[in-house]
């Protein structure tokens, strides 16, 4: 089945300046390209999963999408509506369709606020609602997020890490929106909880249909709820396939040894783990030509890697990769 | 079997609360072993006491709030821990018994090069010259897999990254080659390519030094990858204990059931994957207020009446050899229930 893209990014870039010296001073260091050219789309009712690790710039995509960041460069739609071009009241209308919901729950919550006024001060703003019709909503909402009405009087300080989250999730969908950024929600959640949290999208998403852009590190997270994966490395997206695809067989050296360093709940498992040498460069300074070549262990890694940056090309029919070698997986 | 290096007997640590809501039973009369050599995961959430058990033993509690309750017993080496004067304590601390903590910005000083840092511990414990300890370090960080460590030696803890500071950290633990290092969640920060690397850091390291590592975690996964055995820890109580693969084949207690089944897997198809996740319902209890009888009870599916009434001992499974597997939950007694719930 087709789906038509609801989310379409296309050659998103986001730089940042680089650090100066202290007070000022010196010579700006080098532009730090946090998003080099980014492209995804997002079928209405899907999830893409977008995975990396720390300053890959996946975050900044989540909101650059949102304008929470102004991007560089870029086209970015949401149901056709160009939200680049967008300013003032239009861009304000097109907020309440796009939604983030951030990693932690106790950050991202005024303390001074209860459960119900953080949940009817969107409503308030994108007036969605009178004041006793708000009481009613905030009571549907926490309903459906599976939290007791009675919350609505707690402040977050009172609530646990799960239901914070769960009011956080509450707040994002108040403005009935038809996208949602998900910043690493179950990161900083206890495992057990984490799965509830995970339940509770998945219910949410067939629910109302929603189309998720799911923001995570832990590739099992990713493996649980995204339709498509797309993986960031430097600032740039690596792979991108259809989630059965990308995890019964990466394509690109990084996907694959990403996938084998995460630890697998299994003692007897046999798996040949690859340690990747060294860290992530610095994207002040990206190595020249395959940005992952210092670190790539695949086998045929030769000349060219250093010098030419290999384009993200479809490898197969829906499968893209950005590896001079994606023909021959490791 | 060989003498236990660390043993853990009843163990209270208890925490008054500031609000005068109650006393914070943190950690409830937790009992283990920890023999030399081996590697023994501590695993639970959040509020489980697995921290505070850590720090327990290097007596670490600050006091007032907290406080080990008599009758708790730790003893490392054939002598009891909590009746040290302090400046045995010091001897042992850092010296025999190391630590590593979850994040290494925090736990190194801002202020002083790493190389100095580092140094510290063999400067006090073993009484080397400043210059001689410098060397010491160097050796140190060349260990743990710094690259240029003559001139990484010199630098401040901000001008590393992540897992840089983690290998400072464990260096700084191991110059002194402690027989037994507690690492509380050493890889939980670092991102998954650079937690592999310590991970397989702390595996070489402890083969090469024959050192006992305690590893505290939250994280499945990296259990079943390290420990020789595991202590599961719910509402400041040891709720089952065995060894890994063991558990991991066999978990019988309903907490540790569905810990294993709650989380994400990569080694299972997409297609089987998809749909819900099993979810432990409801949450952890606060410590001023742990259920009474079994406290997992009120979240647990297979809970009947004596579960509320009545709080379990450790009973030992039938399977194995005594002693090795051992489960805080009355299901033991009645195993027929569980099929039942099936």
């Amino acid at each position: 089945m087709t789906h038509a893209p609801l989310v379409q990014v296309e050659g998103l870039v986001k730089r940042f300046p680089g650090e100066r010296a202290l007070f000022g001073l010196g010579r700006a260091r080098r532009t730090v390209h946090a998003v080099d050219g980014v492209s995804f789309a997002i079928a209405a009712g899907q999830t893409l999963g977008l995975v990396g690790e720390s300053g890959c710039g996946k975050s900044t995509v989540g909101r650059a999408i949102l304008r929470l960041i102004e991007p560089d460069a870029g086209r970015i739609t949401l149901g056709g509506a160009d939200v680049v071009a967008l300013r003032g009241r239009e861009l304000r209308a097109l907020r309440r369709l796009m939604q983030i919901v951030f990693q932690d729950p106790y950050g991202s919550l005024n303390p001074r606020m209860t459960v119900q006024q953080t949940l009817a001060e969107p409503l308030a703003i994108h007036r969605l609602a009178t004041a006793a019709d708000a009481k009613r909503r905030v009571t549907a909402l926490l309903e459906e997020v599976g939290l007791d009405p009675a919350f609505g009087a707690a402040y977050p300080h009172e609530l646990s890490g799960g239901q914070r989250q769960r009011v956080g999730i509450a707040r994002a969908l108040s403005v009935e929106p038809q996208f949602l950024v998900l910043d690493e929600p179950v990161s900083a959640l206890d495992v057990s909880v984490q799965a509830q949290v995970l339940n509770l999208l998945a219910d949410l998403q067939r629910k109302r249909r929603l189309t998720y852009l799911f923001i995570a590190h832990d590739l099992a997270v990713v493996k649980h709820i995204a339709d498509d994966v797309a993986v960031m490395y430097l600032g740039k997206i690596v792979e991108r396939a259809p989630a059965t695809a990308l995890y019964a067989g990466p394509r690109h050296p990084y996907t694959t040894s990403l996938l084998s360093a995460v630890p697998v709940p299994d003692p007897k498992a046999q798996r040949q783990r690859i340690v990747l040498e060294g860290e992530v460069p610095s994207p002040a300074a990206p190595p020249a030509g395959c940005p992952f070549n210092p670190r790539c262990p695949h086998p045929k890694k030769n000349d060219r890697c250093r010098t030419e940056p290999p384009a993200l090309r479809e490898v197969v029919p829906g499968r893209f990769a950005a590896c001079h070698f994606a023909e021959q997986p490791m | 079997m060989t003498e236990p290096l660390l043993r853990v007997r009843d163990l209270k640590t208890y925490f008054v609360t500031e609000q005068g809501s109650g006393t914070a039973r943190a950690v409830d009369g937790v009992s283990f072993d920890v023999y030399p050599g081996e590697t023994l995961g501590v695993v639970g959430e959040s509020g489980c006491g697995k921290t505070v058990t850590s720090l327990s033993i290097l007596r670490l509690i600050p006091e007032p709030p907290g406080h080990i309750r008599p009758g708790s017993f730790i003893e490392f080496e054939g002598r009891n821990l909590l009746t040290l004067a302090p400046k045995e304590l010091r001897a042992v601390r850092g010296n025999r018994i190391a630590m590593i903590f979850q994040e290494p910005m925090t736990s190194l000083n801002p202020v002083f090069t790493v190389g100095r840092q580092i140094a510290e511990a063999a400067i006090v414990h073993q009484r080397l010259s400043r210059k001689a300890a410098r060397a010491r370090a160097i050796e140190m960080l060349t260990l743990v897999g710094i690259p240029d460590p003559g001139e990484r030696v010199d630098h401040y803890p901000h001008q590393m990254s992540g897992g840089m500071r983690q290998r400072v950290m464990i260096a700084m633990a191991l110059i002194c080659h402690p027989q037994l290092l507690i690492a509380d969640e050493p890889t939980t920060a670092l991102d998954v390519t650079i937690q592999a690397q310590i991970l397989e850091l702390l595996d070489r390291l402890q083969r090469e030094l024959g050192m006992a590592v305690m590893l505290i975690t939250h994280d499945l996964g990296v259990v079943a990858g390290s420990a020789d055995r595991v202590v599961v820890m719910y509402a400041g109580q040891v709720v089952e204990q065995a060894p890994t693969t063991e558990l991991f084949a066999r978990p019988l207690h309903p907490y540790t059931e569905g810990l294993l089944a709650s989380v994400p897997r990569l080694d299972t198809r997409v297609s089987q994957v998809r749909g819900r996740l099993h979810s432990i319902p409801g949450q952890v209890p606060a410590a001023t207020a742990w259920p009474a009888g079994c406290r997992f009870h009120p979240r647990c599916p297979y809970a009947w009446d004596r579960c509320a009434m009545e709080e379990p001992p450790l009973l030992d499974s039938a399977g194995g050899e005594a002693g090795t597997h051992t489960v805080r939950c009355w299901l033991l007694t009645e195993p027929q229930r569980r099929e039942r719930h099936a």
